[in-house]
């Protein structure tokens, strides 16, 4: 195979030529790769470098631990407990009904959760986890968390969930927390983050839900890199949370306790009241609930039973319920009238048992009448005909601001739900609120306490604190955020002359102490601990004319509904007074029956911190009282399990 | 000059022989694969033996045999040509009756060993035959229209073959390259013109087709067309590839994220990190210093693969020098401008640094072709 020499010259210039050629096309190609990768790398790299971090940085939220409620003692009333549960995400799971069912196989689901669960994992953004099974116990994320590989987006996580030790007892007012619900967030103009948390919770009523701010504290936040699936590899840094504050309230848990199981079967409130701090040291409302129930999601069963419950066992009737006070009342018109010099203290009245104004007749409770009474008889036997008299002179403005002056028709700031503001009447109000003029007869059943005038049990106890000790009382529920002492509600004087008030007292102590007294009988037999109190009856019905004539029915043979509320308001010890006490038992009947005991033995417990001796009843009680302390004991040895309050 | 021309004496021979090899060629090779292993070790997770160890072996295996086949004369290569060709499109026929179905692509015969991929044998084979047949046509003869649809018809053949399994990247590497190799021996530049012509009317064509019943592309190269030109179209299903991609080259920056540092590639966002985008590896963590050294090393080849081509009288030699060069150029060139998203994903490796043993031994046996060129080139 030869070839000419010339022939393979040609061939191997034209080689050079075209292989120069090529080789130029080779080295403008490696200069538009060259450009390339400096366009990316170069002169894009901080735009990449964010994407690179956005696709491996995860940003999560950590859920600060709630802040804990103490009682004045330093005892847990809600704390927090750990609690298990697994949660899904979407975009992780890829095939979530198979990683569901795989999740099945391995851990029982609870099928009512699950259906809830694959709906918000059809309905809730992808990154979202959603719980499948909530209350998990330690076996079943253990199975979860050695079986991770073949569950993509399962994550099992322990968290924190709130648990009220003393069950019923503080359901009024320290409430509970829930979960967060959908009506929660659109209530808030910028939800925090945190709220979308899986079942984060948040207090739905009470100071659990009056001081969410305080007690939820801050989410953390921690930056874990994950990988292409989504599975943490490792965390880059964390950002502590702040836990939420813990609060002190100014509740002894001992008392608490004991009025609970002291109103245990009864329909009422009774609040008590440091004379001296304004500490709210008792707010019980009967019958109670369980906020427990509410924590887990309450069954619609148990809710509808609660609701349907005669006795009405939700609001919380020591802030929220507000009713006549009835002869509570007195004491205010007394010194509405006494103020303005309107009467003398030593000046009686002639009370026959009734009372004409502007052509109406006025009832006084006693039929017969009470003869020439003054102040202190009026008082001590509750005489409503001196009041009205009283209500004649003074007129309803001077008795309303006298109310408000005690703290009736006051709205107190307590990080409560529902705090009432009761009602002290006036003349504008009646027109405003029923379009009609202020009459005569208003200001007479005003006088006793009926009619308009509303008070709460809460506000009843700070008008008998500041009674006793002539300063402004003002009610108070925290002690303490984070150790922190709030200010005292010691309270300024309240200006009024302290010789009327000690008549006042006087009449109270009588009241109790006297054995003609309407609350003799509930009296403290102990000298230095001696009671001062008023008892009160407050109608909830109409009596006409004609049963009037025939014989009032006495409660016992009245249906339920339509017995009077009992109230009793009283302080003591008379030298020194320490604890304000009110208490109010719906439908109860008389207050000197029903009420003044209960107020009597829980001041009692207060006064000795824990079962007083029997000596400090009187001697005719004692029999019945030990028996009474034996069972509340019964009653109070099972906090977390006494059925007889639960609705 | 033909090698008949020149007399054998004047040639090298014996264990001499490997003296006269182009050692800084053979210097090259070693550092641009190295630098492979460097990647493995680093994509890995730091662990020797998933990747980079079987590469190494992978790598001394090809040395080997590119030293053999250097010690063996240019002129026996030259003769065994067609063969090699005619052998290499017999087990193009055999993978698509017997081979493994390999990532939605019927590519592999399993040799109990390794796993050959005869479409990575066709690449070279048809250069030689090329080289083998402008060697032997009179050069008065190349533009004629009846020899030029001779190697027309030699380059379509695979291409035909491999468009089956389907495997883009090879039909793309033998179409350039082998037109590459027409033009380098003197075929007149009108045929050139004509066929880029006509090859942008096919590609009007093709995108005419779509959705048609002779839709003339499968639907996944349609959809990586697609994706080629809007990646950010669908940036978790198709674009996924090439956006994490471009993620990873762009967070590298000028320096890199550092060794075994590269976010992207360790927590597998980056597809295929090991195989075809191990580029991007090495530009996430070296950044655009060390993407600029590799091809700085990858030209160095080209240039000293061309330097060897212009220097060798021997026609064979020089046009299979250069042919192989173009490979070369054409594995690494698309694969860079794959992964950078100038290109649609085809699926080329990246040469000698991509994992995968055919690859690397069909262009070590490449080199060791040039190297036998050179070793026997006419003195």
């Amino acid at each position: 195979m030869r070839r000419p020499t010339r022939d393979t010259a040609t061939s191997q210039r034209r080689i050079t030529r075209r292989g120069l050629i090529v080789g130029a096309a080779q080295a403008a190609v490696l200069g538009a790769l060259l450009f390339r990768m400096r366009h990316l790398q170069v002169e894009q790299a901080d735009e990449f470098r964010l994407l690179a971090d956005e696709n491996r940085i995860n940003l999560q939220l950590l859920a600060p631990a709630r802040g804990r409620i103490f009682d004045r003692e330093g005892r847990i009333i809600a704390e927090n407990v750990p609690s298990y549960r697994i949660t899904v995400t979407r975009e992780q799971a890829g095939d979530v009904d198979e990683v569901l069912a795989r999740l099945a196989r391995l851990v029982r689901l609870d099928p009512g959760e699950l259906e809830k669960a694959r709906r918000e994992l059809r309905e809730l953004r992808g990154d979202t986890p959603v719980t499948v099974a909530d209350r998990a116990d330690w076996e079943a994320i253990a199975r979860v968390a050695v079986n991770a590989p073949a569950l993509p987006g399962v994550t099992p996580e322990v968290g924190l969930s709130r648990r009220y030790p003393m069950a019923e007892v503080y359901a009024h007012t320290i409430g509970y927390v829930g979960a967060v619900s959908a009506r929660d967030i659109e209530r808030l103009d910028a939800p925090e983050a945190l709220l979308r948390l899986p079942r984060f919770q948040i207090g739905k009523i009470g100071l659990e839900a009056q001081h969410e701010e305080l007690l939820r504290g801050s989410a953390g936040t921690r930056r874990v890199e994950v990988n292409a699936t989504g599975r943490i590899m490792r965390e880059l840094d964390r950002q502590e949370g702040r836990p939420g504050a813990d609060i002190q309230v100014t509740l002894d848990n001992a008392l608490q306790s004991y009025t609970h199981a002291r109103l245990a079967g009864e329909s009422g409130a009774a609040v008590m009241v440091d004379c001296d701090s304004g500490d709210i040291v008792v707010c019980a409302s009967s019958p109670s609930y369980d906020p427990n129930l509410f924590v887990r999601g309450i069954s619609s069963v148990d809710y509808r039973a609660l609701l349907e419950d005669p006795l009405r066992p939700l609001p919380n009737k020591a802030v929220q319920g507000i009713y006549p006070p009835g002869s509570t009342f007195k004491m205010v018109t007394a010194l509405a009238a006494l103020d303005a010099g309107l009467i003398d203290f030593n000046e009686t009245v002639y009370c026959p048992g009734h009372k004409e104004v502007s052509g109406r007749r006025f009832h006084c409770w006693k039929r017969g009448g009470h003869g020439n009474v003054d102040l202190h008889a009026s008082l001590r036997d509750s005489c409503d005909v001196y009041y009205y008299e009283l209500a004649l002179r003074a007129g309803i403005e001077r008795i309303s601001a006298m109310a408000e002056r005690l703290g009736v028709g006051v709205q107190f700031d307590l990080p409560m739900t529902s705090v009432a503001r009761g009602l002290a009447p006036s003349r504008e109000w009646k027109l405003a609120n029923r379009d009609q003029p202020w009459v005569v007869g208003d200001s007479v059943n005003a006088a006793i306490g009926q009619g308009f005038v509303l008070a709460s049990p809460l506000q009843l106890a700070v008008m008998t604190a500041r009674l006793a000790t002539s300063r402004s009382v003002m009610p108070r529920l925290i002690r303490t955020i984070d150790g922190v002492e709030q200010p005292s509600g010691h309270g300024e004087p309240l200006g009024l002359n302290e010789n009327h008030l000690r008549e006042i007292r006087r009449a109270m102590f009588a009241v109790s102490n006297s054995n003609r007294g309407t609350a003799f009988r509930s009296r403290i037999a102990e000298d230095r601990l001696r009671l001062a109190g008023k008892t009160g009856t407050s109608q909830v019905r109409n009596i006409s004319t004609g049963e009037r004539a025939t014989g009032v029915i006495s409660n016992q043979n009245l249906p339920r509904e339509q017995r009077d509320h009992a109230l009793f308001v009283s302080y003591a010890p008379f030298d020194a007074p320490r604890y304000a006490v009110a208490v109010v038992v719906e439908h109860g009947g008389g207050g000197s029956t029903v009420a003044a005991p209960i107020a009597r033995d829980i001041t009692l417990q207060a006064l000795y911190g824990g079962d007083p001796p029997l000596e400090a009843y009187p001697e005719a009680d004692r029999p019945r009282i030990r028996t009474q302390q034996e069972d509340l004991r019964r009653l109070m040895a099972r906090p977390d399990q006494n059925p007889s309050d639960r609705a | 000059m033909s090698y008949l021309e020149y007399t054998v004496k004047s040639v090298p021979s014996g264990p001499r022989k490997i003296l006269y090899l182009n050692w800084p060629l053979a210097l090259l090779l070693a550092t641009v694969a190295s630098a492979g292993f460097l990647m493995l070790y680093s994509v890995a997770g730091g662990v020797l033996s998933t990747w980079a160890e079987p590469q190494m072996k992978r790598f001394a295996l090809g040395f080997a045999a590119m030293l053999a086949v250097a010690m063996v004369p240019i002129w026996f290569w030259r003769n065994m040509s067609l063969l090699a060709y005619l052998v290499s499109l017999a087990l193009l026929v055999a993978v698509a009756l017997v081979g493994v179905e390999g990532k939605g692509a019927q590519r592999w015969i399993d040799l109990g060993f390794m796993r050959l991929q005869p479409s990575e044998m066709v690449k070279i084979t048809t250069v030689m035959v090329l080289a083998a047949y402008y060697d032997w046509l009179p050069v008065s003869r190349v533009s004629r229209p009846v020899w030029v649809l001779m190697p027309v018809a030699l380059i379509l053949t695979p291409v035909a073959m491999v468009l089956r399994q389907p495997d883009l990247g090879t039909s793309i590497l033998l179409i350039v390259g082998g037109g590459a190799m027409m033009f380098l021996a003197g075929v007149h530049w009108a045929y050139f013109a004509t066929v880029i012509a006509l090859g942008l009317a096919a590609i009007y064509a093709v995108f005419a087709s779509r959705g048609t019943d002779w839709q003339l592309l499968e639907n996944y190269q349609f959809r990586r067309i697609d994706t080629f030109l809007n990646p950010e179209m669908d940036p978790l299903g198709a674009g996924y590839h090439i956006t994490q991609s471009k993620i990873a080259l762009g967070s590298g920056g000028w320096t890199g994220r550092g060794f075994m540092q590269g976010t992207q590639s360790r927590l597998n966002f980056l597809p295929e990190k090991h195989t075809d985008f191990i580029f991007v590896t090495l530009a996430e963590e070296f950044g655009f210093v060390g993407a600029l050294s590799l091809l700085g090393l990858y030209a160095l080849i080209l240039v000293f693969s061309i330097a060897m081509a212009l220097n060798n009288r021997d026609r064979f030699s020089a046009l299979l020098t250069l042919g192989i060069a173009v490979t070369f150029f054409l594995f690494f060139a698309v694969n860079m401008a794959m992964v950078t998203g100038l290109m649609p994903v085809v699926g080329v490796p990246l040469p000698l640094v991509s994992y995968g043993g055919s690859a690397m031994l069909v262009l070590m046996l490449g080199f060791g072709l040039v190297q036998s060129a050179h070793v026997h080139k006419p003195r």
